[in-house]
């Protein structure tokens, strides 16, 4: 065995919420600069498009809204699959709280899309693949939320819930690649890793920064959340009373004891 | 009727728990099928309610959009499939419901026999009493909507394809909120994203052969949907069944 850090240590809830508590601060931080940065070269620096004019600039928050939708349905799919493979609480935790983020997400790439649609197509919403693929993610997130509500215990409640994020996964590569695979009327992907980027450099930078901002802010609400899913689940053990208790009353998450 | 039940459900458990070497993999299967169409059949009022729906559903629509016969042929296809698809939900809810009050479904999950091949069983015994008069009355509606013969022939082979796949999906929300207070709100919230594949490649087919295009394609995706779902739908329906029963 090398020295070093265990990670398996870091699953139990235990030792995981003081973990979390101590990197929090620093995502939450950098969601901020990386969002304010990326506004600035977005909205100031980046050049008015030749065919979009001014409405393009939606895109710094819908690309990054749209990959993140995506990519928090993958990790949360993850998340749920491994705590159903290795029975870990703290598993099935991280897939509840990041299913909220990732639905609002959904919503948000939904919104702007429709926001940027009606000046540039003409139309609020069209019936194209791409749209209809990431309405029914959307679908998928809040299935999720709702049978894990409806399920009073919460050990089946996270299985089931989680055999179901298993289920929808297949309709993350359909997203994906739909707008290869259908003629439709939402553009293919203006930035990969195989051929340079059909954009301009300010644009494309503008528009990484807002996703690394959307990334550090996903996870750090996402802690935020787990951190109270843990306190609320565990609220009957020793060291989730004593982390409530030394919190100011303020900020303090509301939580029933059993 | 409740005797003729428990006498159903004694011939499984002496079929599987009291001989369980001599009961093959497929028996089993062959086993609850049966048991489950001769219960359909004791209780018709189940499928032929889930008829009655189809047909109001698909003819409330020329009531409300009006009876213009060009708008009519063109809404056909998408009609009758999103009306064959809320008939079908109608009745997924029942799929465990009822072997799950009566200890039934406990006894399925302890058989000797695999669980997926006995939930294959129920499912295709779902299906042959929900879905399959659906698909055998759908061309008559299709030709009250003004769809020419060989479109109702389409739209029928496309149903046909599709509700095995609405069967089986279903059955893995039906698995999952099994017991649960609001389970049949909850089931249409979870199956219909799941559906929507389904629904815009079986509509589509008969859309596009209406256009005058090949339907090739369209029958290969729904073909290629039943085959994933019959391998893997079986194992997911286990997994959640096992889920729900274990920790209730």
């Amino acid at each position: 065995m090398k020295p070093g850090l265990n990670w398996f240590a870091f699953a139990a809830p235990q030792r995981f919420y003081p973990l979390a508590g101590r990197l929090l601060p620093w995502f939450a931080v950098a969601a901020a600069l990386l969002g304010v940065a990326g506004l600035y070269i977005g909205l100031v620096l980046a050049p008015t498009d030749a065919q979009q004019g001014e409405a393009y600039r939606i895109i710094f928050v819908h690309v990054p809204a749209a990959w993140m939708s995506m990519v928090i349905y993958l990790a949360m799919a993850g998340w749920a699959g491994a705590g159903l493979v290795f029975n870990s609480r703290l598993s099935s935790m991280m897939a509840c709280a990041l299913a909220p983020t990732g639905a609002l997400m959904t919503f948000l790439a939904l919104w702007t899309g429709a926001l940027w649609g009606k000046p540039t197509w003409g139309t609020w919403w069209v019936w194209d693949a791409r749209l209809t693929s990431e309405l029914v993610l959307l679908f998928l997130y809040i299935g999720f939320m709702a049978l894990h509500g409806a399920i009073e215990d919460t050990r089946r409640a996270d299985r089931a819930a989680g055999l179901l994020a298993l289920v929808g996964v297949v309709n993350v590569p359909i997203i994906y690649f739909s707008v290869k695979w259908w003629n439709t009327l939402h553009q293919g992907a203006s930035v990969s890793f195989t051929k340079a980027p059909s954009m301009a450099t300010p644009m494309l930078l503008g528009m990484l920064v807002m996703a690394l901002a959307f990334w550090m802010y996903c996870i750090a609400v996402t802690l935020m959340r787990v951190r109270a899913i843990m306190l609320e689940r565990e609220g009957h053990t020793g060291w989730a009373l004593a982390a409530r208790q030394s919190q100011p009353a303020a900020t303090r998450p509301q939580v029933e004891t059993r | 009727m409740t005797a003729a039940k428990v006498t159903v459900v004694n011939a499984l458990a002496s079929a599987t728990a009291l001989a369980p070497a001599r009961v093959g993999w497929l028996a089993g299967a062959r086993c609850v099928l049966q048991r489950d169409l001769r219960l359909a059949l004791r209780r018709r009022a189940d499928t032929l309610s889930a008829l009655a729906f189809f047909v109001m559903v698909v003819s409330l629509f020329p009531l409300g959009v009006g009876p213009e016969p060009a708008l009519l042929r063109s809404m056909a296809p998408g009609v009758l499939w999103v009306a064959a698809l809320l008939a079908t939900l109608l009745t997924l809810p029942r799929l465990f419901a009822d072997d799950h009050q009566d200890g039934t479904l406990e006894q399925l999950l302890l058989a000797a026999q695999p669980l997926p091949l006995l939930v294959l069983g129920k499912v295709l015994a779902h299906w042959v009493s929900s879905c399959l008069l659906l698909v055998l009355i759908s061309p008559l509606l299709a030709l009250q909507f003004g769809l020419s013969a060989s479109a109702a022939g389409v739209l029928m082979l496309s149903l046909l394809l599709g509700t095995p796949v609405l069967s089986l999906v279903g059955a893995v929300s039906a698995a999952l909120t099994v017991g649960l207070r609001s389970a049949s709100v909850l089931m249409a919230l979870l199956t219909l994203p799941l559906y929507i594949p389904v629904l815009i490649f079986g509509a589509g087919a008969v859309q596009a052969h209406n256009a005058g295009l090949g339907v090739g394609g369209h029958f290969s995706l729904l073909g290629a949907m039943l085959l994933l779902a019959l391998a893997g739908a079986p194992l997911v329906v286990a997994a959640a069944l096992r889920i729900s029963l274990e920790s209730a």
